[in-house]
C-alpha cells in the first residue's frame, strides 16, 4: 500500500526517461518567465558595484531584518499547521456538530486581505481599540501590546492558515480509506491511527500548505506594516518609500530570494520518495473515509472551530459592517463599485486560468519525471511568490516598459504578473493531486495508443482536476486581494476593488473603505463556497 | 508521422496562441473595463477616474494603452482628493486625462524604472522630496518661467523643474479647554520640558511628521534632532496611528497638544459639524516646527504631451484650482489673492525655516534616527 522509504520508479519514467516535449517545452517557458524578477534584482543590486551589495548585506540592521523574517515565517507556519490540521480533520472526518458549516466558514478567512484584516485587528485590539474601550469600564487599563511580532504573527496566521487547511482537506479526501481501516482492524485506536497512519499520509499536503504560508508571510506587506514589524517586506517598502534608491531595496530582495531558496531546500528534504496513491482501485465510500465519533470531545472541538472562525472571519467582517453602518448613518453615500468589482473578478479569473495552465506542465514534470531539472523548475516557480508585490511589479515595469512596450500598460502584462506572483499555488495543489493519481492509469492510456499530450488532457488533468481547481481558486482569491502590482501595472483607469479600498484607507476614510472591502469578501467568498461544497459532493 | 504536440515548436506555437488569445481578451476588456469603472464611480457621484477618458483611451490605444492620446498623470495624491479637480480640468480643456494613482515614492520608482519609455507626462507628488529625487535623476524638464513665478520661491525647485501646488503647515493642535494660546512655547524644541509630560500626542510613523524630523535634522543638526526625540519621549507622549487620530485625542482631552498638519482640524470640524474644542498653534520666527511642505508637480522630460502637460500645470495654478485646494482639501493655496479659510494663519505670516523642500529626501537617515531613539 504505502511504499514509504522503498525506492521505486514511477512507471512512466521507467519506460520513457525523457519527458515528452508537450511537458518540458512549456515548463521551460514557465521557468524562463519566473526568472525575470531575479534578473531584475541582480541587475539593480549590482548597479552600484559589489561593494554596496556586500555593505548592505552585512549591515547589522539587515541581519536583524533577516532574523526577524525567519522568526516570523517560522511562527506563522507552525501556528497555521497547528490550527489547520485539526480543523481539516475535524471538518472532514468527524461528527463535529455543524461540520458542513464549519467546513465552509473555516476556509473563508483566506478571502480577507491582510491590509484589511491587519487594520481591523489594530482597531479591535490596538491601544484605544474597540476592545479596549469596551473593557475600560471594567478597569482594564492596557491590553497586551499588539504591535510587533505578536500582532503580525497573529494577523498572518489568521488570514493564511486556510492554505494548509485546503491542501490537507484535499489530501484527506484523496487518501485511500483502506489504510485507516486496516490500521483500525489491526487494533489501533483513533489517536494511534491518526498519528501513525493518517498524519504520515498527509505529510506532502501539510508541507505544501506550510510552504505557501511560510513564503506568503515573507512577502506580505499589509500585516507587517500595519502591525509595525520590521520584516524583509516592510524594510523593502521602506527603502522604496524613503530613500528613492532602488539598489538597497533590490539587495534586500535578493536576500529574500536566498532565504526562499533555503526554505525550499528544507522542504525538499521532507519530501522523500514515498508513494501516496492507491495501488489498486479501492472501494468507493461516501465522503472518503470513516467518520470518527468525537464523544465527549465534541464540544471542545466545537469551541475550537468557533474561536478560530470568530477571530479570523466574524470579527473582521463584523467590524467592516460596523464601519459601513456608521458611515451610512452619518450620511455617507453607499458606493457599490460594481465596475471595480467586475474588473476584479474578470482579471482574477484570467489569472487563475493562466496560472492553472502554466502549472500543469511544471507539476507533471515534477511528479512523473523527477530529477534535478524538474525539481529546479518546480522550485523556480516559487520565486515570485516570496517576493513582495512591489518588487515583482517594478521588475515587470522595467522589463515591460523597456523590452515589451506593446504589452506595457495592458491587461495581459497584469495577468502575467499575477501568474508569476501566484504560480506556486497552482503548482503545489496540482502536484499534490498528481501524487495521488497512480501512473498506471496514464500507462494504460499510453498502452492503448494515446499520445502524451492527449494522455495529459484526457487522463492526467481530469484525475488531478480537484487539485487544479483548488489551486486556481487560490489564485483567484489572492488576485482579488492583490494591490501593489495592480496599482503599478493595471491599464490606466482600471479600478479594482483592491485599489478602491486602498484609495479609501490611505486617507483613513473607514466608511468608504468598508463597502468595497465587503464586496471583495463577498465576491471572493462565493467561489470559495462553491469549491468547498463541490469538494464535498465528490 | 510526428504529431505537432510531440514537436517543441508545435507546443511553443500552441502556447503563443494561448497567450495571444489572452492578450486579445485583454485589449478588448481594457475599453470595457474603463467604461465599467465609469459606471461604478459615477454612481457614487463623488470622485472620478475620468471614466469617459479611460474608455476613450482604451479604444484609441487598441490594447497598447501606452500611446493614448490623452495626458497621462502619475498621481501620488489620493483620488478622493484630486480626482474632482482633474475632472474639472478635463471638462474645461477638452483634454483627456488618464491617471495612475499610487504611493508617491512607488510611482517615483516606477518612473525611474520605465526610463525613456515612461508613458507618464506629469508626476503629481504628495511631497516635494519625491520631486526632488526625480529632479536629481534628471527625469524632469524645466517648467515655463511664467508658471513658476506665480509661486513663492520657497515653495518651488531652485532649478525650476518642479513647483508646489498646495501647502501643508506643521502646527501644534491644542485643546482649547485645557490651554490658552499664551501658554504654548515659542519653539517646538521647548516641548521637551517636563511640564508637558503625559500631555503630548504624536504619530512617529506618519510621513508628514517624518518630513518635519528630516527638516529638523537639516536645520538644527543631527544632535539637536536626537536630543529633541529623546526629550519628547521622556515626556511619555501618546502614540497615534495618524494625524486625524491625534486630533481626535486633542478634541476629547485625552492629550493637551498634538503635532499635526494644519488641515486635520478642519476635517474634524467638517466631520462633526463645527464645534471642536481644538485650535491650531503656529510657531514664529522660522522655527523648525513651522515647516510648510508642499504637494507639487513636475513634467517628465520624456513626456509626449508637453503642451497638454503645461496646460494642466497652468490650470492647477489657476485661481479655480487653487480655490479648490483651499476649500476642499483645506490646504494652503500657493498663488496670491486666493482667499483662504479665515481660521488659517496666512502663509505670508508664516516664516518657514530656511530649507530646500526638494532636499528633504533623506528619509532613511530620519528613519534610522527614529529607530535608534526608540520612537519607531
Amino acid at each position: 500500500m504505502i511504499a514509504a522509504g522503498r525506492k521505486h520508479h514511477s512507471g512512466a519514467s521507467a519506460r520513457s526517461p525523457r519527458p515528452p516535449a508537450a511537458v518540458w517545452a512549456p515548463a521551460l517557458l514557465v521557468a524562463a518567465a519566473m526568472t525575470l524578477p531575479l534578473f531584475y534584482l541582480v541587475l539593480r543590486s549590482l548597479e552600484n558595484g559589489l561593494g554596496e551589495l556586500l555593505e548592505v548585506m552585512l549591515r547589522e540592521k539587515t541581519l536583524g531584518v533577516l532574523a526577524r523574517s525567519v522568526v516570523l515565517a517560522a511562527v506563522v507556519t507552525a501556528a497555521s499547521v497547528a490550527i489547520a490540521v485539526p480543523l481539516a480533520w475535524l471538518t472532514a472526518r468527524t461528527d463535529l456538530p455543524g461540520r458542513r458549516v464549519w467546513a465552509v466558514l473555516a476556509a473563508l478567512p483566506l478571502v480577507i486581505p491582510s491590509y484589511v484584516g491587519g487594520f481591523v485587528l489594530v482597531s479591535m485590539f490596538g491601544p484605544r481599540g474597540l476592545l479596549q474601550d469596551a473593557l475600560a469600564p471594567l478597569g482594564v487599563e492596557r491590553l497586551p501590546e499588539i504591535y510587533g511580532l505578536p500582532g503580525a504573527a497573529l494577523a498572518l496566521t489568521l488570514f493564511s492558515y486556510p492554505y494548509v487547511l485546503l491542501t490537507v482537506k484535499g489530501a484527506l479526501r484523496g487518501m485511500d480509506p483502506a489504510l485507516e481501516e486496516a490500521s483500525r482492524s489491526l487494533g489501533s485506536g483513533g489517536p494511534s491511527t491518526f498519528f501513525r497512519v493518517t498524519l504520515p499520509q498527509l505529510r506532502p499536503a501539510i508541507v505544501a500548505g506550510a510552504l505557501l504560508v511560510a513564503l506568503y508571510s515573507l512577502s506580505d506587506f499589509g500585516a507587517v506594516s500595519l502591525l509595525q514589524f520590521d520584516s524583509f517586506s516592510r524594510e523593502i517598502y521602506t527603502q522604496y518609500r524613503s530613500a528613492f534608491d532602488r539598489t538597497p531595496a533590490a539587495i534586500l530582495g535578493l536576500m529574500l530570494v536566498a532565504l526562499t531558496g533555503a526554505i525550499l531546500a528544507l522542504e525538499a528534504r521532507t519530501r522523500g520518495r514515498a508513494r501516496y496513491h492507491r495501488s489498486s482501485a479501492g472501494s468507493v465510500r461516501p465522503r472518503g473515509g470513516a467518520t470518527v465519533t468525537l464523544g465527549r470531545w465534541r464540544w471542545p472541538a466545537f469551541f475550537f472551530c468557533g474561536s478560530v472562525v470568530l477571530l479570523a472571519l466574524v470579527v473582521p467582517v463584523g467590524v467592516l459592517v460596523f464601519w459601513l453602518a456608521r458611515g451610512l448613518a452619518s450620511g455617507e453615500p453607499l458606493r457599490l463599485l460594481w465596475g471595480a468589482a467586475f474588473n476584479s473578478v474578470y482579471v482574477s479569473v484570467l489569472a487563475a486560468v493562466v496560472a492553472a495552465l502554466a502549472a500543469l506542465p511544471v507539476a507533471i514534470l515534477a511528479v512523473r519525471f523527477p530529477g534535478w531539472v524538474a525539481g529546479f523548475i518546480e522550485r523556480l516557480s516559487y520565486l515570485g511568490y516570496a517576493l513582495p508585490g512591489i518588487v515583482l511589479a517594478l521588475s515587470l515595469v522595467f522589463f515591460g516598459a523597456n523590452y515589451a512596450p506593446g504589452l506595457y500598460g495592458t491587461l495581459a502584462l497584469l495577468v502575467f504578473a499575477y501568474a508569476v506572483h501566484f504560480l506556486p499555488q497552482t503548482v503545489g495543489a496540482t502536484r499534490a493531486a498528481l501524487l495521488q493519481v497512480s501512473p498506471s492509469m496514464e500507462e494504460a492510456a499510453r498502452g492503448l495508443g494515446r499520445g502524451p499530450t492527449r494522455v495529459i488532457a484526457t487522463v492526467t488533468a481530469p484525475l488531478a482536476s480537484s487539485g487544479i481547481i483548488a489551486g486556481s481558486a487560490l489564485v483567484f482569491l489572492t488576485t482579488m486581494k492583490e494591490l501593489p502590482a495592480t496599482l503599478l501595472l493595471a491599464p490606466l483607469g482600471f479600478d479594482t476593488l483592491a485599489t478602491s479600498i486602498w484609495t479609501a484607507t490611505s486617507e483613513a476614510f473607514f466608511a468608504r473603505a468598508a463597502a468595497p472591502a465587503l464586496l471583495l469578501v463577498l465576491f471572493s467568498a462565493l467561489p470559495m463556497y462553491l469549491l468547498v461544497v463541490r469538494e464535498r459532493a465528490q | 508521422m510526428v504529431p505537432f504536440w510531440k514537436r517543441p515548436c508545435g507546443i511553443l506555437a500552441f502556447y503563443v496562441f494561448v497567450s495571444l488569445l489572452v492578450v486579445g481578451c485583454g485589449g478588448q476588456e481594457e475599453s470595457g473595463g474603463g467604461s465599467a469603472s465609469e459606471g461604478g464611480v459615477g454612481s457614487g457621484g463623488e470622485t472620478t477616474s475620468g471614466g469617459g477618458s479611460a474608455s476613450a483611451g482604451g479604444s484609441a490605444s487598441g490594447g497598447g494603452g501606452v500611446e493614448g492620446e490623452g495626458l497621462v498623470v502619475y498621481s501620488g495624491r489620493n483620488e478622493e482628493l484630486v480626482g474632482p479637480i482633474i475632472e474639472r480640468f478635463e471638462e474645461e480643456s477638452g483634454i483627456d486625462v488618464e491617471v495612475r494613482y499610487g504611493d508617491t515614492a512607488e510611482l517615483a520608482a516606477t518612473i525611474l524604472e520605465e526610463g525613456q519609455n515612461s508613458p507618464a507626462d506629469v508626476f503629481f507628488s504628495q511631497d516635494a522630496g519625491a520631486l526632488g529625487a526625480l529632479s536629481n535623476e534628471g527625469t524632469l524638464s524645466p517648467l515655463p518661467e511664467d508658471a513658476l513665478s506665480r509661486v513663492e520661491e520657497r515653495f518651488r525647485d531652485p532649478n525650476g523643474e518642479w513647483v508646489g501646488l498646495s501647502g501643508r503647515a506643521r502646527v501644534v493642535a491644542y485643546n482649547t479647554e485645557a490651554l490658552s494660546e499664551g501658554e504654548l512655547p515659542s519653539s517646538i524644541l521647548d516641548f521637551t520640558d517636563p511640564e508637558w509630560s503625559g500631555r503630548i500626542g504624536w504619530a512617529p510613523t506618519n510621513g508628514s511628521f517624518q518630513a518635519f524630523v528630516t527638516a529638523l535634522r537639516v536645520i538644527e543638526g543631527e544632535d539637536v534632532a536626537r536630543e529633541w526625540l529623546d526629550g519628547i519621549q521622556a515626556n511619555s507622549p501618546r502614540r497615534y496611528e495618524n494625524n486625524l487620530a491625534i486630533l481626535e485625542g486633542v478634541a476629547s482631552g485625552e492629550i493637551d497638544v498634538g503635532f499635526v498638519n494644519h488641515y486635520y482640524l478642519f476635517q474634524l470640524q467638517e466631520e462633526r459639524g463645527g464645534n471642536v474644542p481644538a485650535a491650531n498653534y503656529y510657531f514664529q520666527n522660522g522655527d523648525p516646527g513651522s515647516l510648510v511642505n508642499v504637494a507639487g508637480i513636475g513634467i517628465l522630460d520624456t513626456a509626449d504631451n508637453t503642451t497638454e502637460a503645461q496646460e494642466f500645470l497652468e490650470f492647477l495654478l489657476s485661481e479655480e484650482a487653487q480655490s479648490y485646494f483651499a476649500n476642499e482639501t483645506f490646504e494652503y493655496p500657493l498663488i496670491e489673492d486666493v482667499p483662504i479659510n479665515e481660521e488659517l494663519v496666512p502663509l505670508s505670516e508664516i516664516q518657514t525655516p530656511n530649507v530646500d523642500l526638494g532636499n528633504l529626501d533623506d528619509l532613511q537617515g530620519t528613519l534610522d534616527l527614529l529607530r535608534e531613539t526608540g520612537a519607531l
